[in-house]
């Protein structure tokens, strides 16, 4: 899988010309047996992917890049939901200030079973059942991490959130400026958003485009067990109020992931599939979109770079920017509406910092301005499919 | 159960220093006809609650109620029975220092306003002073509170200096928010005050949360000692707030060591609160959630006094969460850029002669706790130490361009990486607050 091959040889280890992998000895770049795993982009330049002969008459069987065995069969399989699980539990034991509340979140488990068994374990008060009060219970968990604790407050659903969008704006982004830096606010706040199976408008919101003004706070999206489980433990870590985007749809993706303990970065993006002809953006959900695409592209002969840019708030310019400068085109699949979306923030930040490497207009494939419909065939169109990002990126690369 | 809607059948009390048959308190007097006998004992789990021996406090005695006052006003002068006074000759002095101070910055505060050293909205406490000393000086300093726009005086009795808070007024970096708050975001670790907040009803939520901190310690992380209780204030104009009702279910529910008090000085700027509630009663609301509803003559320093102590000795027992409506004034406008004409002057009138620090010196000259040149020194003392204050503000350097970028984000990380791989809080102009972030 990319994502296991990201993230296993993402260590700072210098690497080859060769297509060999060197995997991180446990001694390198460790705190304790932690691995901060940095995102690939720094390593790309010296790991050089270009096969030898042109692209064309290279016929790529896998979109992603190629598979390394470990040289362990170590790591575990698991579903999504269970892998934020794991991140979350692990934080609960090492800190016992880190508390969960939310809806459901206690007895039931969770409604996509993400806290599921924490409550018998920890206790109803560190697994707290809330009432049905977004506002106030996301202005209750930043009272309690303004006080000491390290709370995760679950929305059930991210649409759910905009009831606490006073308290998420006013709070969360504001305090440790207003207070001058005396009141720190090492909030989480997760759920998951994005379009469903015919969810309808209301439950298929994506939020990250009207949180993402806010000072003050950050935003990350995972999309794969191993970065679910790396972000939510370095969300929790961080001294930074984080809001985590999860999505519905993704939960049961499975996957192996490492044994170890490993922590990822919140600011950085993630380097799905090296290539050459063109920067594909995106994240969440609309990775696997674009990674089916990306199949198609291939045996057409394109050779697309896909980086999931993981961290919506603040961009990781680095990656991206790196990626401009070598494909000179860019393409942006996201779920967020047209307007206002992440894309159009994004759009505005690569123009602005690397116009002069761009070779054609950025292109920017969003979700349609419509409120989510429940019939099945219109929820479709309302949202990127492969076959649109297929000819996205031949128009492109004219 | 003290705090029952019964023993306080009157919710009238007749305050210090006036005549028991004088007109009950707010203009609209006959609009708080009480509705007769309430039909429940406080919460319908009345189990749940340990019986508290009637506590004395300085009502006339009601035929309804169960509580044996100590004192009773006849022909306006205090009888007492041979109960002590409710303060110590200390205490006295502690209460009217505070109250001094917190008046006298408040003034001062108009005054340097008008000369143009601090702009944008500076809402004063004047007349309220009784609510805010009459709680703040039986907290510890381990104790929480959160208070809304209208927080100069809560910051100053909780602790924080006059220089802090002057300096935070004039937009200093010296102030107690390094000039980035200002009046309306007055925060202390120190002396923690989390606030501090613009929006009504928004520090609710926040309150209930460090309540909440207070109780996992205790139960969670078995920290010995941990008690601290958490205090919220906010006005009449929030009680018709959904963040309100909200945190009183949740206080309730898990038994947090809160008091919700109300400082109703009937007008939310220029709506007044019979005209936006639809039962103004707002200590009825209490019972309606499981948990004690009080009400309390908020221009009397010594009943809130009363009313404090036993909310805040049960909230730190661990029986929870205790609703505090204390009645109160405002004798100024809603904020310096109101021009208060809505208000009936005969309203304002009334109050003014229930100003609580003439109340309270009043007590303490007929009761022989004090003399006036005491006070007067008191009051010298006050006067000098705001001049320093704002002395010390005037002098203070303004906020340089560097600290603009320091506080968004307690992990600088935050701000992401730039387009040259390093983190934007590497890059030097970061620190001189001019990087592009």
């Amino acid at each position: 899988m990319a994502t296991l091959f990201h993230g296993v040889g993402a260590a700072l280890t210098p690497f080859s010309a060769s297509n060999k992998l060197l995997l991180p000895s446990p001694k390198s770049e460790s705190r304790g047996a932690i691995f901060l795993h940095r995102s690939d982009a720094r390593v790309n330049h010296a790991f050089n992917l270009k096969p030898a002969t042109p692209n064309q008459d290279l016929f790529i069987p896998n979109a992603v890049a190629t598979k390394r065995e470990t040289s362990t069969k170590s790591g575990h399989e698991l579903l999504l939901f269970e892998a934020l699980r794991e991140g979350l539990e692990e934080e609960m034991e090492r800190d016992p200030r880190v508390c969960v509340m939310g809806e459901d979140v206690g007895h039931y488990g969770g409604s996509y079973k993400v806290t599921k068994g924490l409550a018998e374990k920890y206790g109803d008060l560190r697994v707290l059942d809330t009432p049905i009060a977004e506002n106030s219970f996301t202005g209750m968990g930043i009272g309690a991490a303004m006080t000491g604790l390290r709370p995760i407050v679950e929305g059930m659903n991210m649409g759910f959130l905009l009831l606490a969008f006073n308290q998420i704006s006013n709070n969360c982004g504001m305090l440790h400026y207003t207070s001058g830096g005396q009141f720190t606010i090492p909030i989480v706040i997760r759920g998951p958003g994005g379009v469903g199976r015919q969810l309808g408008a209301e439950h298929s919101q994506r939020l990250e485009s009207y949180f993402q003004s806010i000072p003050g706070i950050q935003m990350v999206a995972c999309s794969t067990p191993y970065n679910a489980k790396g972000l939510m433990k370095a969300a929790i870590r961080s001294e930074n109020p984080v809001i985590l985007f999860e999505h519905v749809l993704l939960y049961n993706l499975k996957e192996r992931i490492p044994d170890e303990e490993y922590v990822l970065s919140l600011e950085e993006a993630e380097m799905v599939r090296p290539g050459e002809h063109v920067t594909i953006l995106t994240y969440s959900r609309m990775r696997y979109h674009v990674m089916q695409a990306a199949k198609t592209l291939v045996n057409k002969g394109y050779d697309p770079e896909v980086i999931d840019i993981r961290s919506l708030k603040p961009f990781d310019l680095y990656t991206i920017g790196c990626s401009v400068k070598k494909t000179h085109r860019v393409l942006i699949v996201e779920e967020c509406m047209r307007t206002g979306g992440i894309g159009a923030s994004l759009t505005a930040a690569i123009t602005e910092n690397f116009h002069d490497y761009l070779d054609a207009p950025i292109v920017c494939l969003s979700s349609q301005d419509v409120p989510t419909p429940y019939a099945g065939t219109l929820e479709e169109w309302t949202v990127v499919q492969p076959a649109q990002i297929v000819t996205a990126v031949e128009q492109l690369c004219q | 159960m003290s705090f029952s809607a019964t023993n306080f059948a009157q919710p009238r009390p007749v305050p210090v220093g006036v005549r028991s048959n004088e007109k009950p308190l707010s203009s609209d007097a006959s609009r708080f006809r009480f509705r007769g006998p309430p039909s429940f004992l406080g919460s319908p789990h009345s189990l749940r609650f340990k019986p508290i021996p009637p506590f004395k406090l300085a009502i006339p005695h009601s035929q309804r109620s169960a509580a044996s006052s100590v004192t009773h006003i006849a022909n306006g002068k205090m009888v007492k029975s041979s109960a002590n006074l409710l303060i110590t000759k200390e205490e006295g002095l502690e209460l009217y220092e505070d109250m001094i101070l917190g008046r006298f910055f408040e003034d001062m505060c108009a005054q340097m306003y008008y000369r143009g050293k601090m702009f944008g909205f500076v809402h004063l406490y004047n007349g309220q002073e009784a609510v805010s000393t009459g709680f703040f000086k039986l907290l510890k300093k381990e104790d929480t509170v959160v208070s809304t726009y209208r927080d100069h005086v809560h910051a100053l009795s909780k602790g924080v200096p006059a220089r802090a808070v002057m300096s935070e007024l004039f937009g200093k970096a010296t102030g107690c928010c390094r000039g980035q708050g200002g009046s309306m975001h007055m925060f202390s670790k120190e002396h923690n005050v989390i606030g501090g907040f613009a929006f009504i009803g928004e520090g609710i939520p926040v309150a209930t949360g460090a309540a909440f901190s207070s109780k996992y310690r205790r139960e969670v992380l078995k920290e010995a000692g941990a008690d601290q209780v958490t205090l919220a204030f906010f006005g009449d104009g929030t009680c018709n707030n959904g963040q309100f009702y909200e945190c009183l279910n949740m206080a309730a529910l898990w038994k947090l060591p809160i008091i919700f008090v109300v400082e109703n000085n009937l007008w939310a700027i220029g709506m007044s609160h019979l005209r936006a509630t639809s039962d103004p009663e707002i200590w009825k609301k209490g019972p309606a959630f499981g948990m004690p509803g009080v009400h309390v003559d908020g221009m009397d320093v010594l009943k809130v006094r009363e009313v404090a102590k036993e909310a805040i000795e049960r909230a730190r027992r661990g029986d929870g969460p205790t609703l505090v409506e204390c009645e109160t004034y405002r004798f100024r406008g809603h904020s310096l850029a109101d021009p208060d004409e809505l208000r009936d002057p005969a309203e304002k009138a009334r109050y003014a002669a229930r100003d609580p620090i003439s109340a309270l010196k009043k007590y303490l000259f007929e009761n022989k706790l004090a003399s006036e040149q005491e006070l007067k020194s008191i009051e010298k003392k006050i006067d000098e130490v705001l001049d320093d204050a704002v002395e010390y503000s005037d002098e203070s350097p303004l906020p340089p361009r560097s600290q603009l970028l320091e506080n968004v984000f307690a992990d600088p990380k935050g701000f992401g990486i730039g387009p040259d791989g390093k983190y934007r809080c590497e890059d030097p102009k970061f620190t001189q607050g001019t990087a592009h972030v």
